[in-house]
């Protein structure tokens, strides 16, 4: 019988991560009374951010022990705060911070873990939790048989809370004692994704390219993004091939996505792609195979080459919006 | 250096769109057993570490891989030994007898015994999706981790620098053995790994090695050992139970616009986004 949760914010520039929010929605559904723990350097101050939300009380552990997102240094400190409170069910975004930090919490007590769900149903006191596998192509209900239960939610699939007003009160923890494990483990630096335009997990509308954009990728959809305000994202195809940086994989694998608009240009479909953006809205693929997988989830295809149909969508919109 | 690889078999993930579910059971009937495609990187990572990338029949190390499964998921060990690895170890379990805890547990009993320097792993099997195996084994045995590594650059045998691939870029760690680390797409692209075996000019050819038919053959006469999963662990209690599968909701069929002034139209007005 699940009974308390504890949501774990994630930091992000002195602030709380949007994505925290889908964990508080997660809180919200499981209908339990819910405390919210920020962890990180500044964590004192970006704790204020998150009051508003109904929270019983955000607990606080700020050290600059924490200033990198490195697990071990995290895992011990979400441990203890979760033994201590009594939280039965520990909550996690399913970000790459998420991923990382969250089996190793469950590890710590003795807890079973459900990655990366999309639902979660409360069912007299029990949590059944629903889980994406095969890419997506099936959904697993699931229960956690161990008194204490780490999970991680799906940002795309639970909507960011908006606060409720009311102030929760802030109480300070300390850090735990350090983990041996993070002794040897040293953070080296962070090479940031240098981008003007929103985060994939918080973007209305998303721009995808694939392979067939070659050299032209950034030419050819900067202008569409820019225009409509849109986030960047890649095929795997185009990530492995160089014309995309890493970060911006849409898929099984890389992020997973749910805008009201995604425009997959020169995508062609496989299966691990559509893994991450059939969640969306509305789909617009433009492929010049007529044939491409990727028309079969497309609300709106457009047999076309791109090169010509891109421009011409920016000039099209201009006016459409002007 | 020695490393030890776990492998998974999948059900083939190119043909994920045709799994079925039946009275709440999911059916994977006709799909084709493949290796997990992470595993195969691992294992991939593992052999570009432990070789000189322009003579790679010496290997210079050890590569012990281990899958947990039936007597059939000893062809996905094969398929390692006859890429390279030395040799194989099968825990004799069927997957409803497991869930992650239990495998991350039971690896850790194995590490004990085998005693690796670098336990490398694929980031998530793509049949659960689940991505949580590698960092509940670190937790378990007290090492460090270091996960979804898109680059690993070994410096000596003391340790490794491995750059992450997270949500905003990239986190360059380096990370003191033993230690557990979990492979990204990237790890398998010509520069990804550096092994002070290797020469910095040397350029591999992108994603994994196959086997050629000569090492097939040999593979077979490599050694492979059989445990059970008590050998590992007295407690083979689940944490997660699975209760039922259904089908996700089908979106509903799209349509086919002529031109882009139609499209921005039916943007406009119909799907009103914009």
């Amino acid at each position: 019988m699940a009974s308390k949760i504890l949501v774990v914010a994630e930091m992000h520039a002195d602030a709380v991560r949007k994505s925290t929010h889908s964990a508080i929605t997660f809180a919200r559904q499981a209908g339990l009374p819910f405390a919210i723990l920020v962890l990180g350097k500044g964590a004192k101050a970006a704790a204020a951010e998150v009051t508003g939300f109904g929270a019983q009380k955000v607990i606080v552990v700020d050290d600059a022990y924490l200033e990198h997102q490195v697990a071990e240094r995290f895992a011990p400190s979400i441990a203890a705060v979760a033994k201590s409170g009594g939280f039965d069910v520990v909550v996690v975004t399913a970000s790459s911070f998420g991923k990382d930090v969250g089996p190793r919490v469950a590890a710590k007590l003795e807890a079973g873990y459900a990655p990366d769900i999309n639902g979660v149903k409360a069912d007299g006191g029990k949590l059944v939790y629903r889980r994406p596998v095969f890419a997506g192509n099936a959904y697993a209900s699931c229960e956690l048989t161990s008194p204490v239960q780490v999970v991680s939610v799906r940002q795309s699939e639970f909507t960011a809370a908006e606060p409720s007003g009311g102030s929760s009160p802030v109480e300070d923890a300390a850090l735990a004692a350090k983990d041996p494990a993070a002794d040897r483990v040293e953070f080296v630096s962070l090479e940031a994704a240098k981008s003007e335009r929103p985060d994939l997990g918080e973007a209305r509308v998303i721009v995808s390219g694939g392979r067939a954009l070659k050299e032209k990728f950034a030419e050819v959809l900067d202008p569409l993004a820019g225009l409509l305000g849109a986030a960047v994202g890649a095929s795997r195809a185009a990530c492995d091939a160089g014309y995309a940086p890493a970060e911006l994989q849409v898929g099984q694998t890389g992020r997973v996505v749910a805008p009201q608009l995604y425009f997959a240009i020169g995508i062609s479909g496989a299966i691990q792609h559509l893994a991450g953006m059939k969640g969306s809205k509305t789909i617009v693929a433009i492929n010049k195979d007529p044939d491409a997988p990727i028309f079969q989830v497309a609300d709106y295809g457009l047999v076309a080459d791109l090169f010509n149909a891109v421009p011409e969508l920016v000039t099209e919109l201009k006016k459409a919006t002007a | 250096m020695k490393i030890l690889v776990p492998l998974k078999r999948v059900a083939d993930p190119d043909n994920a769109n045709k799994v079925k579910v039946n009275a709440g059971k999911l059916e994977t009937t006709g799909l084709e057993w493949k290796p997990n495609p992470f595993d195969e990187y691992a294992v991939e990572t593992a052999l570009r570490l432990t070789e000189n990338g322009t003579n790679p029949k010496a290997r210079q190390g050890e590569v012990v891989v281990v899958t947990f499964g039936p007597k059939e998921a000893e062809t996905t060990l094969r398929g390692a030994l006859a890429t390279g690895a030395d040799r194989a170890i099968r825990i004799d379990v069927t997957d409803d007898q497991l869930d992650g805890d239990l495998v991350a547990r039971a690896l850790s009993a194995l590490v004990e015994k085998e005693k690796p320097d670098l336990v490398l792993c694929g980031k998530q099997a793509v049949d659960g999706d689940s991505n949580q195996v590698g960092q509940l084994l670190a937790e378990y045995l007290g090492w460090p981790q270091a996960t979804f590594a898109g680059s690993i650059k070994s410096e000596d045998d003391k340790s490794l620098v491995v750059g992450r691939e997270v949500d905003g870029g990239t986190i360059n760690l380096r990370v003191t053995l033993p230690a557990v680390v979990s492979v990204d797409l990237r790890i398998v692209a010509p520069k990804s790994v550096k092994s002070k075996h290797t020469p910095d000019t040397h350029n591999y050819p992108d994603g994994v090695r196959f086997a050629a038919l000569m090492a097939i053959m040999a593979a077979k006469k490599k050694p492979l050992v059989e445990m059970k999963l008590a050998d590992l662990t007295s407690d083979a209690a689940l944490k997660i139970k699975y209760t039922g599968f259904e089908l996700p909701p089908a979106r509903k069929a799209g349509i086919k616009v002529k031109s882009v002034p139609e499209l921005v139209e039916k943007l406009k007005s119909e799907a009103k986004v914009l």
